[in-house]
């Protein structure tokens, strides 16, 4: 079986997508000697008119995407660091996705944003360690942050067929996974998946939090029958399934590492009680309220959401009520 | 502050050089985590500038920023704590390599989004100067910050509002892999003109250039003048970011890369002092510099309960995120 890493499962999609779509054309910074390693032998395979290397020019290249866009093209566009989306949040909420409403439907806006290396990257400090996913889900734009190199792969093949706007998180900590990947095929966006099946509670994680939530469940098999529930995508979320694990287990803790108020584990949380009569009082873990990372190893770290905490709300949740 | 002063030019470039191999070493050794982005070669810039600034006058530096934050006059000792993480760094731990910054001595921060400081820094010097300071600015930025739009629009405040700024573009030739000519259309100086700015190219590997440009920007600006820019012609010596170290990036023929290297800031001031004062002032930084690394590694590590000190100046205390 092919081991396949996350970072290539991107590289893979894209070239798949290009050779099968002539419309596809990838644009970001040093993305022609793949700095980031994703775009990796793009150049040569598709030449500079479909792989553009762009000035530090973000919030004009943002909307330049959406500009080819309206006229036929499906841009994928590279990101460095997560938070030049900050930087090119009103290009993408207040004019690529609302555009097609906009003009009465005169349009679509099929770009794809990229993030490889959202989240924490140890030592990157404070403006370079943001999970601003919540974000593009309360603005509406579909956001998907892929666990694992499969649905890295079939994630970001979705999102660059889909034709409306798609911001892909592929988090820092699960970029160097490598995972045994049998079939690469297209996973459809707004389809979650329990990644391990459980009787007492289901444990909603988000991105590479999901692999930490696995380990978790093992180390409480003992105690406890722990499902875990990964949503791959954020908007749309996948509401009926999550129903349907809530539903069986009663129980529900969300561990998410986008900031507290607001975030997506407070819409999980409150989707979930709307619909689901829980056994005891939902929980989640995240990172605080306005979380800076700080630089220092250790600062960095307490503000992400960690395993003994994860565990504590797991166990809590049990003994409630 | 506008005189020539070789030896003090001289032992700031020698400080930087040494204090950026002194860190690379670091970051090998697993002191310094998330790498750093090398000033080395680019020395001469950050020590002619601000050899003709007064302390209160007021800098903003990059994420290559260990240099100005140096030549502004910060303890290296503290600014070596704060790339180790220590809480008796500059910024406390809180900071690290990007964010560096020491009020004290006029500098409000190293920045890690490129094209973001200069209209911080216009700001700054705009609200002191109302104040009655009688001060001014400097921004420094690459070459890859003139295409951002936030950057422009700061030349265009600072002009239409007469702040004394003097906007510094450290021209390497590349924003990380992609060279200047890929990437700029007409000039980094015709930007100034268009904002009516006047703009002046300079060799930035050699200081005491550097310097000179600087004090007849920073006279005329103290006299009433509007904003400036410089151009300082550069190379950068070493890795756009230490993690070039691990993984190879092809984008600088190796002949450019030797030629670049040629023309060093170190020799070049280092040639203007007599060989004997040259050997004292190494020794004398040296020394600087073991103590430097000595109190940066006994410095504690921050406690994780505080990573949220700080966070709001209001006193703000923020809901922590376990279950
Ligand atoms: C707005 C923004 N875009 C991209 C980045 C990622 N990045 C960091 S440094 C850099 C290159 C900067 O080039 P330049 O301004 O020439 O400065 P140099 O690194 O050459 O000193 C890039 C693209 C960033 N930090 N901020
Ligand atoms: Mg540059």
């Amino acid at each position: 079986m092919p081991r396949l890493s996350y970072r290539r499962a991107l590289t893979r999609a894209l070239a798949d997508e290009m050779a099968r779509d002539e419309s596809v054309v990838v644009l970001g910074e040093d993305i022609r000697v793949a700095a980031a390693n994703v775009t990796t032998g793009l150049l040569k395979k598709f030449g500079p008119e479909r792989v553009r290397d762009t000035p530090l020019s973000e919030q004009a290249f943002t909307s330049f995407a959406t500009g080819a866009a309206l006229a036929g093209a499906r841009p994928v566009v590279e990101f460095q660091i997560p938070s030049l989306l900050f930087l090119v949040f009103e290009q993408i909420v207040n004019h690529a996705h609302k555009f097609p409403l906009m003009t009465g439907g005169q349009c679509a806006v099929p770009v794809t944003y990229v993030v490889p290396g959202s989240g924490s990257r140890t030592g990157w400090a404070g403006q370079h360690s943001d999970h601003p996913y919540a974000l593009f889900a309360h603005v509406g734009v579909t956001t998907v942050v892929p666990a694992t190199p499969a649905d890295a792969y079939g994630l970001l093949v979705s999102a660059i067929r889909c034709d409306d706007p798609v911001v892909v998180f592929a988090p820092a900590g699960a970029l160097d996974l490598r995972a045994d990947v049998t079939d690469l095929t297209p996973v459809p966006l707004g389809r979650g998946i329990v990644r391990r099946p459980g009787a007492d509670v289901t444990v909603v994680a988000v991105g590479h939090l999901v692999h930490d939530a696995l380990a978790v469940a093992e180390e409480l098999a003992g105690q406890a029958s722990v499902e875990v529930f990964d949503p791959r995508t954020l908007y749309p979320f996948d509401w009926d399934g999550l129903f349907e694990s809530v539903s069986r287990t009663g129980r529900l803790v969300v561990v998410d590492d986008g900031n507290r108020s607001c975030g997506i584990a407070g819409e999980i949380i409150a989707t979930v009680v709307e619909r689901v009569r829980l056994a005891a009082p939902p929980r989640r873990v995240t990172r605080p309220d306005g979380a800076v990372l700080p630089f220092a190893p250790a600062l960095d770290r307490a503000v992400q959401p960690g395993r003994d905490q994860l565990t504590a709300a797991i166990q809590l949740t049990l003994k409630d009520g | 502050m506008t005189g020539s002063d070789p030896l003090r030019l001289y032992r700031t470039v020698r400080l930087i050089r040494r204090f950026e191999e002194r860190a690379i070493e670091l970051v090998r050794a697993g002191q310094i985590v998330g790498g750093i982005h090398p000033y080395l070669g680019q020395e001469g810039i950050a020590a002619g500038v601000c050899a003709a600034l007064d302390r209160e006058d007021l800098v903003t530096g990059t994420h290559r920023g260990h240099g100005h934050v140096l030549a502004k006059g910060a303890d290296p000792a503290r600014m070596l704590a704060e790339l180790c993480g220590r809480v008796t760094g500059l910024n406390r731990g809180r900071g690290g390599s990007m964010h560096a910054a020491d009020f004290g001595v006029g500098v409000l921060g190293a920045n890690a989004i490129v094209g973001a400081a200069g209209a911080i820094l216009t700001g700054a010097v705009w609200e002191r100067r109302r104040r009655g300071a009688d001060i001014v600015g400097v921004t420094f930025f690459g070459d890859g910050a003139v295409n951002e739009g936030m950057l422009l629009e700061a030349f265009n405040l600072a002009a239409l509002w007469r702040v004394p700024v003097l906007f510094v573009c450290e021209n390497n030739g590349y924003a990380t892999t992609m060279p200047v000519e890929g990437a700029v259309a007409g000039t980094i100086a015709g930007r100034a003109a268009a904002f009516g700015m006047p703009a002046v190219a300079v060799d930035g590997q050699d200081p005491e250039a550097v310097r000179e440009v600087t004090a007849a920007a920073v006279a005329r600006m103290r006299a009433g003048g509007g904003p400036e820019l410089v151009e300082a012609r550069t190379y950068r010596f070493d890795a756009h970011h230490t993690f070039e170290h691990q993984v190879r990036l092809d984008y600088r023929p190796p002949e450019e890369v030797a030629e670049g290297r040629s023309r060093d800031p170190v020799d070049i001031a280092g040639a203007r002092l007599d060989p004997a004062v040259r050997a004292e002032v190494d020794a004398a930084v040296e020394a600087e510099l073991d103590a430097a690394v000595e109190y940066a590694l006994a410095g504690p590590h921050p406690d994780p309960a505080t990573a949220l000190d700080h966070l709001y100046a209001s006193g703000l205390t923020a809901r922590t995120g376990g279950g």
